[in-house]
């Protein structure tokens, strides 16, 4: 408190008023104090000084709503023109295929269980269709899951990989042995396999080809994930020491042992799972369906069926299962919202331009008030 | 400051020339040290000085519980980046604070004094001054310590010294030694002196100091008397020789200035309390969010458990919920961000720099800016409602000048028509080689006179050459010094030197002036010297022909009673140009002369001398004596002197109260000087409805005029309001005439009375008269209802109250404050003359306790200082004398006028740029904060948050923190000029409208509006979309892409519709953020900074991957158009329908712009407008008259002056006699003091029977001499005709010393040519009467009630009572 104590008293002006009196005389020597005559000390910078005014305000809002009301209906448009369709899958109804799936299947189980969804596509999907699954009720999203992994133990950190970071506990390591890919969200990974039939009106069914590259983002495909060992094609090699998630049934160098390019980390359907969701209810692509070069529509119109080997249990946690189908346009897969949400905004601003305007009309006091009130 | 105090001393013990001695003691040196660090304690004593800001600690806390990994949110670089820049800016600034504190006390503690040491002078540093050391000093130099006074050059041991940056009393004051030291005379006489000191040990109280000097085997008594504190300037004394008793820190001037009052804006209090709430809705949401939490893991968390099981300590929801809370009581705290404080303060530190670099308060007579000494306060200016001001030196210049005079019914001096050039200046030098360059004179028909021989003309300043108390000095012939005691006496003896009555010089006996360049030498045989109830003066001479004649000075009222009848057609002219120039707001005096022959002469001084010898009643019978002689004189004419106002005062009073600013002069003066300065500075004017006068003596009194004047108040309103009320003008008229505004003392001289004055306005019409007042006070009547408040602030009218220093002191009393505060305030204008610096802080306390308004005092001298510190806002006015004020105030200029400019523009446009950066700084932190609080019920309320962490470290520190700082720095709604030209435009800032709960609660709700829309529009719009790809949007990365991209847009647009003036910075500042928030988000999303840091930037790619989608950026263009489009709505509508003034002007402003019309009413053409309107008034008024007498000295002068001893031995040579002289003058002054123990003083009067440390024959220099101590006047013995000493000492440090009293020559004094003039008790009015110093007025602070308490009980009522409180405390 010592410290704090500041006096007022300020030696050096003490005698102010001597130097200032002794000014007087020689005035010319003095050197003037006079502030700089600048216009940013004087603060006469020149600038711009906007008003609301109804010459400036009642146009924005008819423009904004001219703006707006073209593109909601574009919108709109476009996005009644996206086909989507979307199926559940997850069986916890009695009548689902995958009800018994569902039922009975732990992480514990050694067998999988399969299960077969039919489903009609009422319309052919044009161009090419992307396959999505769904999760819901999953909190991706939680700050104790989305912080447990470790970037650099996924970029292809050697030392990282031995020893992930604390980040990662409990799935740190595992009978002493560090994890790789460590983390409650590399251990969580969905590893339902969903293929797709087309039934033909014949009873007769052909297996549709799902692409299952190019998923990912691109960074994080070249960037942001990487194999230990870089190039290195002896993935097993490069993961000796670690072990698998506790989850997992086999190793992440197992992941996809057909392609050198998509095993490991940068298997890309571990990368999508790894981007994690920002909300509890989410989707993720699951594969590409290829446009066909002929003429025909991606997936016509017809009976299909969706083959599940039901391996994710969420019926613990009432989490939901959907596997969605689904065209692209420009602005990306089907969204009434944004359409919507532009219409009624863009409406509202021409509407409040026209309430504005009659208002301004009728109540203007500004022309009365030219002379001030002193 | 940290050094180790030694025990706190009991008494001092000093003895001169040895050190050894001295050094026992540990005195502290002289050396001074105000700086707080040195390099080494810095860091530690900073640091923890900004820990002990709540704030800070509170961030440090936060950054403790960052570091649990199971509670960390954020990482523990969010918060102490932040923390860490605000530490070291406010260290820079401290540091660089205590560089110039170092180096002010480095150049102080090196100046040089000259020191006796081993028998010869040196030149050692202040510092290296010691206690017990003897050091000379000169002329106009500083005292370096506070010493003792042993000898001077100056004849009996005086010296003067100027007190100014003590106590501010800019007269001189007399020290005189001891006598046995001033014998010492010569260094090598001193250097043997070893005299032992022992005394009090150092305290703060300037007027007080009691010691006793021990040598060669005596005791003398040492007073304050005997002081010269550190601080004083020696003047009109070629050297002294003092011992030093206290030096450095334990100097009485530095014991002054301790700690100064932090000062808080409103502003400042009303954050602090918002920023409370904040944490209590902080709490809230926390707790809410982990009740959800605890919900959460119970339902869905528990179950969840098999992909996300608990951290190790959680075992149950309920200690999950717990931690939750404090996780979200981190990511929440961004709603108080710690950028907040350090951004106020640069905001005011850039609007103090503005202030620096105003050119317009620039004053380049003294060379000196306006300085915005306090950096914390400027946005209070814009919030002044009640302005305190002193008067001399303040609102004028404390220079009289001679204006015009009326000769014999002929007026000199008129101003021609304003309109023409003003007419050249008269030069003197070929007419008069005596003259002074510096008079100013411009009507050359009185020089004409002069020159023509008129002998009205020469009479009249044969007069004013004579009849005054100035003392000359003429360094080499013809330059000539006059020391005047009042300004307006040396305005006058000029006058008379120019126009060719010299003033050379005097003797006790004679004065010499050269009369149109003829020297000639008149024989002085009396002065009956001025006081304050004689309101004159008179000399009597005889000229070298032989002939006596009186000249008389004096006010009007009462000389134009004593003129011969022969006068009265003379009269009637003068007495209408004295109209005319009181109505100026002159100050005006009549002259007069009376020839007496011998026989008259011989006759009345036998008389005037038996008065003189009078033992009882002395007084009375001296007045009644020059009473008798002060008659059937002839009028020679009149003169007005201008107490030459500071330039733009009136104007500046005009349009400050325009803009509601009430202001109060404060003034010591006398109630006609006030007054009148308060009529020519337009504070009071002729249209006003009434001014009260408030000048009761007691408590009782004091109430019902209150009373009365309410009454009135709300009668007069009432008239108004119900038809106009015809005879009140005329009334109002009459009670000036009547009353005039000498009412008090007039009414005072009845003297035993007990001072019943009261305001006696005949009543108007229609009122029951008031009850006559009683002699002893009646019990209190019953008190009539007290008129409602409400009523008394509808009051319509205009009314003016005046009030008296001691009645003041009763209406400051507890029971007594409301009912002023009430009466006050509903006045236009009210005037406290008379009133001691106490008074002046109570006053302003009062205000502040009453009033809840934001207080200004201004002020120039140190009598102001307990005002400034006072008031919210002080302000001292620089480059006129000394600086105590300055020192003490908050902002300081050199002129009055400048206060319009400080208030009205900068403090306006700092109030408006302060509430907007406010606004808007809530509003941003809420938009950003509460998107959390949403995203909470998406993510079992894990507090998880919405944005990257560096986002959330850097958006208050980089992205948004520069916009809002150009806005609160440059933002102008209106530009200055207008400011000034609509004084209205000041009125929201009193009113607190921009900034109070109500707006901060719409920002807060805007903020909210905001976060809603934030975090659920893209929540919306992501969740089900896909970039182009295929590829999901609704990951993590994207959202918390787009939500931040979205806020940095919104809330830079909504800063763009913010700011009402976009400079070339504000532009760069809202592009350079936006661009600099894309940039540093590219960087650090960028896949180089990944591969150096994998685990620090996990977003790499997401930027250029998010905002390459189409639709996010639809979703960004809607949510800002959702967040914005309201707003717009909002402002325009209240700006269409109800539009503030500054809109309108604004408005205007762009419609003559868009006119192209040369900006018509410029600053100057207002500023003439004003002129010309009060030059209109000027012309229209004068039928009320007001004496506007100039004497604002104090009396006692005269009786020096006969005495001689004021007057240098060379002056004094031809009168041999002044050696005998002194007792008597002793005499008298005893006589005098002894009068007074008897005789009640009229107005107030310091009449104490103090008890006082005379030693030895030194002649008590008290109340004339208007000494720092002035409450020790010299004890008062009977016999008149004993030698004064030996037999007169009270003194309770008995005197051994004989001293050489000249028992004959007293009494040859008394039988000499010069009759003992009159000395009165100085009443109320001499300075000397309220010598309540700086030192008491701190030390009454504490006391004051019970003094007040006392006054009231005591007959002798007002400032004597407190002055005898000190006294009899000794």
């Amino acid at each position: 408190i010592a410290a704090m104590m500041a006096s007022s008293y300020n030696a050096k002006e003490e005698d102010g008023h001597h130097s200032s009196g002794s000014s007087h005389g020689g005035a010319g020597a003095v050197k003037s104090k006079k502030p700089d005559n600048t216009a940013f000390k004087q603060q006469r910078l020149p600038a711009w000084q906007p008003i609301l005014t109804a010459g400036t305000v009642l146009p924005a809002f008819f423009v904004i709503g001219l703006i707006f009301i073209p593109i909601g209906i574009g919108l709109y448009v476009t996005s009644n023109n996206i086909k989507e369709f979307e199926i559940d899958y997850t069986g916890a109804e009695v009548s689902s295929p995958c009800f018994n799936c569902a039922k009975n299947f732990s992480w514990n189980s050694t067998t999988s269980c399969n299960c077969s969804v039919p489903f009609t596509l009422e319309q052919p999907f044009e161009s090419n269709v992307f396959m999505y699954y769904g999760l819901s009720n999953f909190y991706q999203n939680h700050r104790r899951y989305v912080k447990s992994r470790d970037d650099s133990q996924l970029n292809g950190d050697r030392s990282s990989l031995k020893n992930p970071s604390k980040e990662c506990e409990p799935y740190r390591t595992s009978d002493g042995l560090p994890i790789a890919p460590c983390g409650a969200i590399a251990n969580s990974l969905f590893n339902d396999t969903l293929e797709l039939y087309y039934i033909h009106s014949n009873g007769s069914s052909t297996a549709i080809p799902l692409v299952k590259k190019g998923i990912a983002w691109w960074t994080d495909k070249h960037v942001k994930f990487r194999n230990p060992g870089g190039s290195n094609n002896n993935l097993t090699a490069a993961f000796q020491g670690t072990t698998k998630p506790v989850n997992w049934r086999k190793p992440v160098y197992e992941l996809d042992p057909s392609d050198s390019d998509n095993n490991g980390f940068i298997n890309e359907d571990f990368i999508v799972w790894m981007r994690t969701a920002a909300l509890p209810t989410f989707r993720k692509l699951y594969r590409i369906i290829q446009k066909k070069p002929n003429m025909t529509p991606t997936l016509p119109s017809g009976k299909y069926l969706l083959e599940v080997t039901y391996n994710y249990p969420v019926h613990s946690f009432d989490g939901r299962k959907r596997m969605i189908l689904s065209t692209i346009s420009w602005m990306g897969g089907k969204n009434p919202f944004l359409g919507i949400a532009y219409i009624t905004v863009g409406s509202v601003c021409f509407f409040l331009g026209v309430v504005l305007l009659i208002i301004h009309h009728k109540y203007d006091n500004r022309n009365n008030s030219a002379d001030i009130p002193n | 400051m940290f050094r180790k105090r030694p025990p706190p001393e009991e008494e001092r013990r000093v003895r001169a020339n040895d050190r050894e001695y001295n050094e026992k003691f540990q005195y502290a040196s002289n050396c001074i040290m105000t700086s707080k660090y040195n390099i080494i304690t810095f860091l530690p004593v900073n640091l923890f000085e900004q820990f002990q800001e709540v704030a800070n600690t509170y961030f440090l806390f936060l950054l403790i519980l960052q570091l649990i990994p199971q509670i960390s949110s954020l990482s523990w670089f969010t918060t102490i980046v932040p923390l860490a820049l605000v530490l070291s800016i406010t260290a820079v600034k401290d540091a660089t604070d205590d560089y110039f504190r170092h180096k002010s006390d480095n150049q102080v503690n090196n100046r040089q004094s000259q020191v006796l040491i081993r028998g010869s002078l040196q030149n050692e540093k202040w510092m290296n001054v010691r206690v017990g050391d003897i050091i000379k000093l000169e002329n106009n130099q500083f005292v370096a310590a506070d010493l003792l006074l042993l000898s001077s050059t100056e004849p009996h041991g005086l010296c003067y010294i100027e007190t100014a940056e003590l106590d501010g009393e800019t007269n001189m004051k007399v020290r005189q030694s001891v006598s046995v030291t001033s014998e010492l005379g010569d260094p090598n006489n001193l250097a043997t002196f070893d005299g032992e000191v022992v005394c009090e040990p150092p305290n703060n109280k300037l007027d007080r100091f009691c010691g006793t000097l021990y040598w060669r085997d005596s005791k003398y008594g040492l007073t304050n008397q005997n002081m010269l504190l550190r601080g004083c300037v020696l003047r009109n004394t070629e050297a002294c020789y003092g011992l030093v008793i206290f030096a450095g820190p334990d100097t009485k001037l530095m014991q002054n200035s301790g700690r100064t009052k932090f000062k808080r804006t409103s502003i400042d209090r009303l954050m602090n309390t918002l920023v409370l709430w904040i944490f209590g809705f902080l709490v809230c949401m926390g707790v809410i969010l982990a009740v959800g939490n605890a919900v959460w893991e119970r339902e869905v968390g528990s179950l969840f458990q098999s992909y996300l099981p608990w951290d190790p300590p959680v075992d149950n929801f309920l200690f999950s919920a717990f931690l939750s809370f404090w996780s979200y009581v981190i990511i929440l705290n961004t709603v108080v961000p710690i950028s907040l404080y350090v951004s106020v303060e640069v905001i005011r530190l850039g609007h103090s720099y503005f202030i620096n670099w105003d050119r317009q308060m620039f004053c380049s007579q003294f060379n000196t800016a306006a300085e915005a000494r306090t950096t914390t306060l400027n946005e209070e200016l814009g919030q002044v409602e009640y302005i305190f001001s002193d008067k001399t030196g303040t609102l004028t210049q404390n220079i009289m000048s001679f204006n015009k005079c009326s000769i014999n019914g002929q007026a000199y001096g008129e101003v021609t028509d304003p309109l023409e050039p003003p007419p050249k200046r008269l030069d003197f030098t070929p007419f008069n080689p005596l003259a002074d360059p510096d008079f100013c004179f411009y009507d050359d028909t009185l020089l004409e006179s002069v020159k023509v021989g008129d002998l009205h003309t020469h009479e009249f300043f044969r007069l004013l050459s004579l009849c005054h108390t100035v003392m000359s000095e003429e360094k080499s012939e013809g330059e000539l010094v006059y020391k005047a005691q009042s300004p307006d006496e040396g305005a006058l003896v000029t006058a008379a030197r120019n126009f060719g009555f010299v003033f050379r010089s005097r003797t006790p006996g004679t004065i010499t002036i050269t009369e149109m360049g003829r020297p000639v030498t008149y024989t002085l045989l009396a002065i009956l010297d001025f006081n304050n109830i004689r309101k004159r003066m008179s000399v009597i001479v005889r000229n070298p022909e032989g002939r006596i004649r009186l000249y008389c000075k004096g006010a009007d009222t009462l000389l134009f009673e004593r003129l011969h009848p022969c006068n009265q057609e003379l009269m009637n002219i003068t007495s209408d140009h004295l109209n005319e120039y009181a109505a100026d707001g002159l100050r005006t005096l009549a002259l007069a002369y009376r020839d007496l022959s011998e026989e008259e002469w011989e006759a009345w001084s036998e008389s005037h001398r038996c008065a003189g010898k009078a033992t009882d009643c002395r007084e009375d019978r001296l007045a009644a004596a020059y009473e008798q002689i002060e008659q059937d004189m002839m009028l020679l004419g009149a003169t007005a002197i201008e107490d030459k106002l500071q330039e733009g005062v009136p104007e500046t009073i005009a349009i400050l109260s325009l803009a509601n600013i009430k202001i109060w002069v404060l003034t010591g003066d006398k109630q006609e000087t006030a007054v009148n300065i308060g009529y020519s500075c337009k504070m009071l004017t002729d249209d006003m409805t009434e001014v009260f006068i408030i000048s009761g003596h007691t408590v009782q009194s004091v109430r019902q005029e209150l009373r009365r004047a309410r009454e009135r108040m709300i009668e007069v309103s009432r008239g108004r309001d119900g038809g106009k009320e015809g005879g009140v003008e005329g009334w109002e008229g009459a009670c000036y005439n009547g009353n005039g505004f000498g009412g008090g003392q007039a009414g005072a001289t009845g003297g035993g009375g007990g001072g019943e004055k009261q305001l006696q306005c005949p009543p108007p019409p229609g009122t029951p008269p008031p009850p006559p007042p009683p002699s002893p006070p009646p019990p209190l009547p019953p008190l009539p209802p007290q008129p409602p408040s409400t009523l008394m602030d509808n009051i319509s009218g205009e009314f003016a109250l005046v009030i008296n220093g001691h009645s003041l002191a009763h209406a400051l009393e507890a029971d007594m404050e409301a009912e002023f505060v009430l009466t006050a305030c509903a006045c236009k204008a009210v005037i406290c003359c008379r009133v001691t610096p106490l008074q002046k802080a109570l006053v302003v306390e009062l205000i502040k306790k009453h009033k809840k308004a934001v207080t200004l005092a201004i002020g120039d001298g140190a009598n102001d200082v307990s005002m400034i510190k006072s008031a919210h806002i002080g302000v001292g006015i620089s480059g006129q004398e000394g600086i105590q004020a300055v020192l003490a105030s908050d902002y300081s200029f050199s002129q009055f006028r400048f206060l319009q400019r400080l208030l009205l523009v900068h403090g306006r446009w700092s109030y408006l740029r302060m509430c907007r950066f406010l606004c808007y700084f809530f509003y941003k932190n809420f938009a950003f904060t509460m998107v959390h609080f949403w995203f909470g019920f998406f993510c079992g309320f894990s507090a998880q948050t919405v944005y990257d962490q560096y986002f959330i470290t850097l958006y208050n520190i980089v992205y948004t923190s520069l916009p809002v700082l150009a806005m609160g720095i440059f933002d102008q709604d209106v530009p200055e000029q207008r400011s000034l030209e609509y004084p209205k435009l000041y009125e929201p800032g009193q009113l607190n409208l921009l900034f109070n709960k109500r707006e901060f609660f719409i920002c807060i709700a805007q903020g909210i509006y905001t976060s809603v829309v934030l975090f659920f529009v893209p929540y919306a719009v992501l969740s089900d979309a896909t970039q182009s790809t295929g590829e999901p949007l609704a990951d993590y990365q994207t959202f918390a892409v787009t939500t931040a991209t979205a806020l940095v847009i919104v809330v830079s647009v909504q800063i763009a519709l913010d700011t009402g003036f976009w400079t070339v910075i504000n532009h760069v500042f809202v592009w350079g953020s936006l661009g600099c928030y894309f940039t540093i988000m590219f960087a650090m999303h960028s896949q180089t900074l990944f591969i150096i840091f994998p685990n620090q930037f996990h977003f790499v790619g997401s930027a250029q991957s998010t905002l390459l989608q189409p639709v996010v950026w639809l979703t960004i263009a809607l949510a800002t158009v959702i967040c914005i489009v309201p707003v717009l709505a909002f402002r325009f509508l209240k700006l269409d329908l109800k539009p503030q003034l500054s809109d309108t002007v604004r408005y205007t402003q762009l419609v003559r712009q868009k006119k192209r019309k040369p900006v018509g009413r410029s600053m100057g053409g207002v500023r003439g407008g004003v002129g010309s309107v009060s030059e209109g008034r000027l012309g229209a008024r004068g039928s009320s008259r007001r004496s506007g007498y100039a004497f604002a000295h104090q009396e006692g002068f005269g009786e020096l002056i006969t005495s001689g001893k004021n007057m240098r031995l060379s002056s004094l040579a031809l009168a041999t006699f002044a050696s005998r002289h002194s007792s008597s003058w002793i005499d008298t002054l005893r006589k005098k003091k002894h009068a007074h123990t008897h005789t009640p003083p009229s107005a107030s009067g310091e009449c104490s029977p103090a008890p006082s440390y005379v030693s030895g024959s030194v002649p008590p220099l008290s109340t004339s001499s208007s000494v720092l101590g002035g409450s020790q006047d010299t004890p008062v013995e009977e016999g008149t005709h004993t030698p004064p000493v030996q037999s007169a000492q009270v003194d309770p440090v008995p005197s051994t010393h004989t001293p050489p009293p000249s028992a004959p020559a007293s009494e040859a004094a008394c039988v000499d040519v010069v009759s003992p003039t009159s000395v009165r008790c100085p009443g109320g009015d001499s300075p000397g009467g309220w010598t309540l110093s700086l030192g008491m007025v701190q030390e009454a602070l504490f006391g004051w009630k019970g003094i007040a308490a006392r006054t009231s009980g005591s007959s002798s009522p007002g400032p004597p009572s407190v002055a005898k409180e000190t006294s009899n405390t000794e």
